[in-house]
């Protein structure tokens, strides 16, 4: 026997506390997998030869 | 607060839960942004990386979400007293004006930020030109002050397929303009056959819809011409780099069809529609539904299509 009482209340809570967890997990993912793409992009790639002098 | 004050008989007001918070989104609303959005993306001539495509679809939707938490914020008070509206989550009392203010206004912020770092500024003024549209210039503004409010405010409506379009593009062309015209002037006899069978809700809220400032005869003429030149605008844009013979064929066939109804609804009187109930306003209505997401659905269709050299003109 649990010494709280479970109330309707909590149940409330919770639901929208794992809600907010989903969505920030998901974003997580989101920004992760953006950063992914991004970098992969060919804007980012390193030029295997530099032209010109150096300093 | 303690535990044991939880058990008090007035435990249900004030602690909304998550359904309650995503209601405020207008999640129906979004379902179009989502859709038209999608078809703008899709129709613009730049492939576009798919977790990018996803990332910015999903950031115009909150966009769209947090225009719409902000509308409730501001017209709580139209809400209560409309039957359409008043178990929306403030009127009912689950979510306080201030909370949906706060929602509204981290969401705005944070899908404009997030929609540029995913894909472009341009998309991501676009939508918080969206956004300040369909807040201050058509809530705050339109609604309560003109009857054209529909007309001028169904714009912020308008602006997902072309945001879309940005953000595969960055830029705005000819073909984004003639999908944002295309829901622009599809909105006005939308709505108005919708006013006309939820009279009482309008003239209770003090809204000036067109129905309740200059009649409903005079509704009646607006869907009409309204729906006249729709039609011009929607088979004009077959010709288009958007359209092709499959978007042609369903705007010919839809556009007839809602050509009849808003005559049926122009030829009706109050005695006729009370008769059968708004029978042909409602059909109408119905139609338009089926209307835009037929014809997003063949834009959609001929760019799924032109890979394959089939599609377009």
């Amino acid at each position: 026997m649990s010494f709280r009482q479970e109330h309707e209340l909590h149940k409330r809570r919770f639901g929208r506390n794992l809600g907010l967890g989903v969505i920030l997990a998901g974003l997580v993912a989101l920004v992760f997998g953006l950063t992914v793409v991004k970098v992969s992009n060919d804007d980012f790639s390193v030029e295997t030869q530099v032209s010109g002098g150096q300093n | 607060m303690t535990d044991a004050s939880l058990n008090t008989a007035s435990t249900q007001t004030g602690e909304a839960g998550f359904g309650d918070y995503f209601a405020l989104l207008k999640p129906r609303v979004m379902t179009l942004v989502v859709f038209t959005a999608l078809v703008g993306l899709l129709a613009a001539p730049v492939s576009v990386h798919p977790v990018v495509g996803f990332a910015a679809i999903l950031f115009i939707a909150v966009g769209g979400g947090a225009s719409g938490a902000l509308n409730m914020w501001w017209d709580a008070d139209i809400d209560a007293v409309m039957k359409r509206t008043a178990r929306r989550p403030i009127p009912s009392g689950k979510v306080t004006g201030d909370e949906a203010f706060g929602i509204g206004m981290t969401l705005s912020a944070f899908s404009v930020v997030f929609l540029a770092l995913a894909t472009n500024w341009v998309a991501a003024g676009l939508l918080a030109f969206t956004i300040f549209f369909y807040v201050v210039i058509y809530s705050m503004w339109l609604k309560r002050w003109t009857p054209q409010n529909i007309v001028i405010g169904g714009a912020a409506g308008a602006f997902p397929p072309m945001i879309g379009w940005a953000a595969a593009t960055g830029t705005v062309s000819i073909e984004s303009v003639l999908m944002f015209a295309l829901i622009f002037m599809w909105t006005p006899p939308h709505f108005w056959a919708l006013a006309l069978f939820m009279r009482s809700d309008y003239d209770e809220a003090g809204v000036p819809m067109l129905t309740v400032t200059h009649g409903r005869r005079s509704t009646r003429v607006h869907i009409l011409v309204y729906t006249i030149l729709l039609a011009a605008l929607a088979i004009g844009t077959g010709f288009t780099a958007v359209g092709g013979p499959i978007y042609l064929a369903v705007a010919v066939v839809l556009n007839v069809m809602f050509l009849i109804g808003a005559v049926r609804i122009w030829r009706r009187d109050e005695v006729m529609a009370e008769a059968d109930n708004y029978a042909t306003e409602k059909k109408v209505f119905r139609l338009s539904l089926y209307y835009l997401f037929a014809h997003f659905g063949a834009i959609a269709l001929e760019a799924g299509l032109a890979p394959f050299g089939f599609g377009g003109w």
